[in-house]
C-alpha cells in the first residue's frame, strides 16, 4: 500500500508550510506586558500548531495512499490552454484596471475568459462583455453609489 | 401569544411597499443565482454586501433572506435539467430528479420539487417562529465560556465531522480562522499577520475572500476541466400539473422531508447534505416501489428537495439568536449584521424586534412568492439556463471585478482575490470543503473574543470551561465527534 503522489505530497507541503509561516508571524506580534496571559498570540499559536499537525496528517496520507477522494478527478488532465487565456484575463484586468478603467479592462478580461470557455467569436464577445461591464458599472457606481473610480469610458458617462 | 403579537408586527414591517420590493427583488435573483450554475447565494450576497452602507439593516435583510432562499428553489431547476449540482445539497434531487427529466417527466420533476420547497419552506419558518423565542431564552443563559464552547462544536462538525475528510475540513477551517485573525486585534491593538502591508491593518475583507473562492476558484477550476464538460440542458417536457398520483407519492415525502431537514438544520452542525442523504434513504425504504430509486422516483426529487429548504431554514435559527453561523451564505449574513453594529444573539430579538420579525415575516411572504416565481414562470428560468458558458463565467468574474474593486479601488485587493481564488482552485482540485474557510473566518475571532473574556471572567483559570456543566458537556460533544470515527475505523480495522 504505497503509492506515493506527487501533487498530493505538494499540498500537504503547502499546508505545512503555512502552518510554519503563521508560526514565524505569531512571534512577530508585539505583546504588552498587560496581556501576558491571555494575550493577542494564544489562538495564532492554536491555528499555527493545527496547521502543522494537520499538514503533517496530510503528508502521511498522501505518502501511504490513504488520501481518498473523487479519484477521477486527480487523474484528470488539466486543460492547460483554456487556464492559460483565463489567467491572462484576470492579469491583464489588474494591471489595466488603474489606468484604463474598470469597463475596457473589464472587457478585455471577458472576451479571454470567453475564450478560455471555447468561444470563438472575440467581436461578439467584446460587444457582450462592454454591455455587460456598463450595466455592472452603473448598477454598482450609480445605484449603489459604490466608486468604481476614473478611467477612459466612465468620464463619458 | 407573544410570539404571535411579534410576528403580527413583523408582518406590518414586511408588508409596506417598499420592503415587499426589496423580497421581491431577493427571491428573483436568488432564483436565477440558483439557477446559474456556478453562482450561489454565498457569493450572491457577500457581492451585494456594500448594499449594507446604503439602505437600512431590515430592507437589507430581507434582500438577503429572499436571495438565500430563492436560491434553494432555483438549485433544484438546475440540478433536475442540467444533472449538474450546483451545490452539494442538490446532488440527491439530481439523482432521481434528471432521470425523471430524462424521462419526460421534467415538469412533474421540477413541480414536486417546487411544491415540495413551498411546503418545507413554510413549515422550516413556522420552525423559526416558535423556536427562535425557545432558544432566545435558554441562550440568554450562556456567558463567555458557554458561547466559545458552542463555537467549538460549530467549528467540528462544519469542518470535521460533515464532508468526505476531517484533516481536509479542519485544514481549511484553521485557514480560515488565519484569515480572520489578519488585522489589527481589537483588544490589544496589535497588528497581526498583516507582513507589514499597511492595507491588511484592516483585515481581510470576507467579500474578496468569498468571492475568491466561490467565483474565482470555481471558475478556474471549470476551465481547467472543460473537456469533461457535461450534458447539455434538458428541455422541460411533460404537463407541469401533477398527475393525481404524483400528488399522492409527492406529500409524504414533503413533510417527512421537512421534519429532517428542519431539527438539524437548526443544530449547531447545520448542513444539507445530511438530512438530504436522510430524507433519500428513508423514502428508498418506506416506498412501495422501491426500484424505481435510481431511474426517477418523484420521491426522491420531494422529499429531499423538502429536507434541502427545511435545513436551509432551520439554519437561521442558530444565527439569529446565537450569533452562530453554520453555513457560508449564514457567515456572510452575520458579516452583514457586523456591519450595521449589530450583533445577532438573545438581544437581537429584545434590541431589534422589528428588524427580526419583519425578517421573518418575508420569509413567509417570499415563500409565497417563490412559489408563483418557480411553478407558472419556470419556462424562464430555463432560458436562464441556456446562458453560453463563455458568457456566463466572462459576466460572473466582471461582477467578482466590479464587487472586490468597489471596496476600496485598489489593485492590492484583486490580488487577494486571485491568491484565494488560485486557493479556491487547488481546494476544488484536491476534494477541500471551501464553507469552513468563511465560517472560521467570521466565527474565528469571535470565538477568540469570547475565549478571552472567559478566561478574564475566571482571572486566567482555563477549567472554567470543563467546571460550568453546559460548556462542558458542549466540548464533550466535540471531542466525541472528532474520537468516535477515529476509534471506530481502528477497531474496524483490529477485526479485519
Amino acid at each position: 500500500m504505497f503509492s506515493l503522489r506527487w501533487p498530493q505530497v505538494a499540498v500537504a507541503s503547502g499546508v505545512l508550510l503555512l502552518g510554519l509561516v503563521v508560526l514565524w508571524q505569531t512571534f512577530q506580534i508585539p505583546v504588552s506586558p498587560l496581556y501576558a496571559r491571555i494575550g493577542p498570540k494564544v489562538v495564532p499559536f492554536a491555528v499555527s500548531f493545527g496547521l502543522i499537525a494537520l499538514g503533517l496528517a496530510l503528508a502521511v496520507q498522501s505518502v501511504t495512499g490513504r488520501w481518498t477522494d473523487e479519484a477521477e478527478l486527480q487523474d484528470e488532465p488539466v486543460d492547460w490552454p483554456s487556464l492559460g487565456w483565463l489567467g491572462l484575463g484576470l492579469v491583464l484586468n489588474l494591471t489595466l484596471i488603474g489606468p484604463l478603467g474598470f469597463v475596457i479592462a473589464s472587457t478585455l478580461m471577458f472576451v479571454c475568459v470567453a475564450r478560455a470557455f471555447g468561444s470563438r467569436r472575440p467581436l461578439f464577445d467584446t460587444g457582450v462583455g462592454v454591455i455587460v461591464a456598463l450595466v455592472a458599472y452603473l448598477g454598482f457606481d450609480k445605484v449603489l453609489g459604490i466608486n468604481i473610480g476614473a478611467g477612459i469610458l466612465e468620464g463619458l458617462l | 401569544m407573544e410570539t404571535l403579537a411579534a410576528l403580527g408586527n413583523g408582518f406590518a414591517v414586511a408588508l409596506t411597499p417598499i420592503n415587499l420590493v426589496w423580497a421581491a427583488v431577493g427571491v428573483t435573483v436568488g432564483t436565477a443565482i440558483g439557477v446559474l450554475p456556478g453562482l450561489g447565494p454565498a457569493l450572491t450576497i457577500a457581492l451585494l454586501l456594500p448594499i449594507t452602507f446604503k439602505v437600512d439593516a431590515t430592507a437589507a435583510f430581507i434582500l438577503f433572506a429572499g436571495i438565500y432562499y430563492g436560491a434553494m428553489y432555483g438549485g433544484s431547476t438546475t440540478s433536475i435539467l442540467l444533472n449538474t449540482p450546483g451545490e452539494s445539497a442538490t446532488i440527491i434531487t439530481s439523482l432521481e430528479g434528471n432521470k425523471m427529466a430524462k424521462r419526460g417527466r421534467g415538469a412533474a420533476a421540477l413541480a414536486t420539487a417546487a411544491i415540495g420547497s413551498f411546503v418545507a419552506g413554510t413549515f422550516g419558518t413556522v420552525g423559526i417562529t416558535f423556536l427562535a423565542p425557545v432558544v432566545v431564552e435558554f441562550a440568554l443563559k450562556f456567558g463567555p465560556a458557554e458561547y466559545f464552547s458552542l463555537m467549538v462544536l460549530a467549528f467540528v462538525t462544519v469542518s470535521a465531522v460533515l464532508g468526505s475528510s476531517a484533516i481536509r475540513g479542519l485544514i481549511t477551517l484553521f485557514f480560515g480562522i488565519f484569515l480572520g485573525l489578519i488585522g489589527i486585534d481589537l483588544q490589544s491593538g496589535q497588528p497581526r499577520f498583516t507582513f507589514g502591508l499597511p492595507e491588511l491593518l484592516d483585515g481581510v475583507n470576507v467579500l474578496i475572500v468569498a468571492v475568491g473562492l466561490f467565483a474565482v476558484g470555481e471558475t478556474l477550476f471549470l476551465a481547467a476541466r472543460r473537456k469533461h464538460a457535461p450534458e447539455g440542458v434538458l428541455p422541460v417536457t411533460g404537463s407541469l400539473w401533477m398527475s393525481k398520483e404524483d400528488w399522492r407519492r409527492s406529500v409524504g415525502p414533503w413533510f417527512r422531508g421537512t421534519a429532517v431537514g428542519f431539527p438539524i438544520g437548526a443544530m449547531p452542525a447545520g448542513g444539507a447534505e445530511i438530512p438530504t442523504f436522510l430524507s433519500y434513504w428513508m423514502e428508498k425504504k418506506l416506498s412501495k416501489k422501491p426500484e424505481e430509486f435510481g431511474k426517477g422516483a418523484i420521491e426522491g426529487v420531494a422529499g429531499p428537495e423538502a429536507a434541502n429548504n427545511a435545513s436551509a431554514a432551520g439554519v437561521l435559527v442558530p444565527m439569529l439568536t446565537l450569533g452562530l453561523p453554520t453555513s457560508a451564505t449564514a457567515a456572510i449574513m452575520l458579516s452583514a449584521f457586523q456591519s450595521y453594529g449589530i450583533n445577532p444573539g438573545p438581544l437581537l430579538f429584545q434590541t431589534q424586534p422589528d428588524l427580526v420579525w419583519g425578517l421573518i415575516a418575508s420569509l413567509y411572504i417570499g415563500n409565497v412568492m417563490l412559489l408563483v416565481l418557480n411553478l407558472p414562470l419556470v419556462g424562464l428560468w430555463v432560458k436562464i439556463l441556456k446562458i453560453p458558458e463563455p458568457l456566463l463565467y466572462g459576466g460572473i468574474l466582471i461582477f467578482a471585478t466590479i464587487g472586490t474593486y468597489g471596496i476600496s479601488q485598489s489593485p492590492i485587493d484583486l490580488v487577494i482575490l486571485y491568491v484565494v481564488g488560485g486557493i479556491g482552485y487547488l481546494m476544488r482540485r484536491f476534494d477541500f470543503p471551501t464553507a469552513p474557510v468563511i465560517i472560521g473566518m467570521i466565527l474565528g475571532p469571535l470565538a477568540e473574543q469570547n475565549l478571552r473574556q472567559a478566561l478574564t471572567i475566571s482571572q486566567g483559570d482555563v477549567t472554567t470551561f470543563v467546571t460550568r456543566p453546559l460548556s462542558a458537556t458542549l466540548l464533550a460533544i466535540s471531542l466525541l465527534l472528532v474520537l468516535l470515527p477515529v476509534i471506530w475505523t481502528l477497531v474496524r480495522r483490529r477485526r479485519a
